[in-house]
């Protein structure tokens, strides 16, 4: 198992926001966490990677994030943030190049080695022509394929994924999912993405994980945890769930008082 | 930006024969007539294996080697100093207007310099650099300290806030001794203006030892600073410790700033500037960052300290008026050439 959460809880700000998460997520799957706002999917990722303090145990590729020194986490997990900060006259192979912090020493630079592999991700990822360019010139899904280049340098076996696509319009969404599914492919890498489109993260994730207030309240196949009594209970939403032959889509309602 | 090594070694090579110059000409300029050939020559002589006869006398040689030469090369260790903790703190804050002053050096090393003034008298004025020094090291100690025990969120923002109130309260003790000793005022006033002494090597010595750490831990930590500026969260995930940094990278620079500090009095604007414009026309890798900002703000102290002795001659000007009056017209250009280029 690349993944394994027992008995966490997390806080945030001094309020608990993670209940008694237990979660096992096996090398090589896509695992969407769905939820509504604040029910702890950031949380969650933010836990996974070590970056908040949460109780529990959790184990990542064989390393204990609050345990592990940092670089040795960042060498395991890779966070795909929702909204790259990007810092002013930086330019995209520079960016990408910081995913090689922690195979590096401490205060050495980049061997050729190194710039081999950055070479390489900015080759996989077609991004040859802005590697030169000042990346806060790019647009939203220009970015997240950076970042998730800059992810793919890190050599990770777990990708984190924040909602990476909400500022994205749909034709960019599909893009960036679609090039992850097939890094997720080639690299045999385990995906948990936290995700706000319902449709996407069941078309994308073999297993859905739906989070209510900070705890699990269904895991399973897409099929099994979309439904629209669940949905309409958790997110207090209309919807029509439709099954499709690439999978399950849902579609929000809306009763006019007027039809 | 994108920085070739050929490129890279271009610029370095550029900033160090500029920083030669004007030490060179901190040298030259003064009231004791030295000639140029004479001081080359003398110098010359000064190197292994080389023995030339100068036509310096020997008042001329005291003047070169124990006067103008510690000053200039004070002012340079000065200047590289504030620039480099500049860059750092710019560079862990992710704010471009944090320099050492912020976080309280400058208000603690203006209250410990006050207080060894005010009660010392003029006994007082010797124990300026060591009050300074502490003063400083104390006040940034205690912004930090503030600013963790408030909360672990937005931690860059809150030190910088905890700054501007230990800074806010230093001064107001400051003023209140100030005010309670009058006859003070001219003394502390000089000191915080800045000055750079001419009384031999001995500022030099003792500053030398803390600046020769602090430069070289922050110039370790140069692609540590590239990392930190995607942000805590992003710096986190990619294996660095963002507060681990920020505290040892706060220390180091805190502990130069308060070693100049205390042997030039305050000198404002060369931590902000010097990084900055530096930045405007390299880019913000800390590669070439940190060690053009060393050069460049060497060499911009050390022509402002001419500026300083010349000005007003025999007068001298305190050399923080000169830095803030030549250093925010400065800044503007580079801003408005990088504006127009970009």
């Amino acid at each position: 198992m690349t993944v394994t959460c027992k008995s966490v809880s997390a806080k945030r700000g001094g309020v608990e926001v993670l209940h008694d998460i237990d979660l096992v997520v096996s090398a090589g799957t896509w695992v969407s966490l769905v939820g509504p706002n604040g029910s702890g999917k950031t949380t969650l990722l933010h836990s996974i990677a070590g970056l908040v303090a949460a109780t529990g145990d959790i184990t990542v590729a064989g390393v204990t994030p609050r345990k592990s020194g940092r670089r040795a986490v960042a060498r395991a997990v890779a966070l795909m943030p929702q909204r790259p900060i990007v810092p002013e006259g930086v330019t995209v192979r520079e960016l990408i190049r910081l995913g090689r912090t922690a195979h590096i020493p401490r205060f050495g630079s980049e061997k050729p080695h190194d710039l081999e592999i950055v070479d390489r991700v900015i080759a996989r990822l077609e991004l040859e022509d802005f590697a030169p360019r000042s990346a806060t010139e790019l647009s939203g899904g220009e970015l997240q394929r950076v970042v998730l280049a800059r992810a793919l340098a890190q050599q990770p076996d777990v990708l984190l994924l924040d909602e990476p696509t909400s500022a994205l319009d749909i034709g960019h969404q599909q893009q960036v999912l679609d090039l992850v599914d097939s890094m997720r492919c080639e690299e045999n890498l385990t995906v948990i993405a936290a995700m706000h489109d319902l449709t996407s993260a069941a078309q994308y994730g073999q297993r859905l994980v739906l989070l209510d207030r900070g705890r699990i309240v269904a895991d399973g196949p897409p099929a099994e945890v979309l439904t629209a009594d669940r949905i309409a209970q958790v997110y207090g939403a209309r919807v029509e769930v439709l099954d499709r032959r690439d999978g399950r889509a849902v579609l929000p309602l809306r009763e006019r008082e007027d039809a | 930006m994108t920085s070739t090594p050929r490129r890279r070694a271009l610029v370095l090579g550029g900033a160090a024969l500029v920083l030669l110059a004007a030490m060179l000409l901190g040298i030259l300029v003064g009231p004791a007539g030295l000639t140029a050939r004479g001081v080359l020559l003398d110098m010359a002589d000064a190197l292994p294996f080389v023995d030339v006869d100068s036509g310096l006398s020997t008042r001329q040689q005291a003047i070169l080697w124990n006067i103008r030469m510690p000053r200039v090369v004070l002012g340079a260790v000065v200047g590289a100093m504030l620039a480099i903790a500049g860059a750092a703190y710019q560079g862990v804050f992710r704010n471009p207007l944090a320099d050492p002053y912020l976080l309280g050096v400058s208000s603690g090393a203006g209250l410990g310099a006050t207080l060894a003034i005010v009660v010392g008298g003029a006994a007082g004025f010797a124990g300026v650099p060591m009050a300074a020094f502490a003063g400083g090291l104390l006040a940034v100690a205690a912004t930090y300290m503030l600013g963790r025990s408030v909360g672990t969120g937005r931690t860059e923002v809150v030190i910088i806030l905890a700054g501007v109130a230990v800074a806010a309260f230093a001064n107001a003790i400051q003023t209140f001794f100030m005010q309670l000793h009058d006859d003070t005022l001219r003394q502390v006033y000089s000191w915080m203006l800045g000055r750079l002494s001419t009384d031999g090597w001995s500022d030099v010595l003792t500053i030398l030892p803390y600046v020769i750490v602090s430069v070289a831990v922050i110039a370790l930590h140069r692609r540590t600073l590239d990392v930190m500026s995607v942000g805590d969260v992003e710096a986190s995930s990619l294996g660095i410790d963002p507060a681990r940094v920020r505290l040892v990278l706060v220390g180091v620079a805190t502990l130069g700033t308060a070693a100049v500090v205390s042997a030039s009095g305050l000198i404002g604007f060369v931590g902000i500037v010097i990084p900055h414009a530096v930045r405007l026309v390299v880019g913000p890798g800390h590669r070439l960052l940190l060690p053009l900002s060393l050069m460049v703000g060497a060499a911009f102290i050390v022509l402002a300290d001419i500026v300083a002795r010349t000005a007003m001659s025999p007068a001298e000007l305190p050399i923080g008026v000169v830095t803030a009056a030549i250093g925010a017209p400065f800044f503007l250009f580079v801003l408005r050439r990088s504006r127009g280029v970009a």
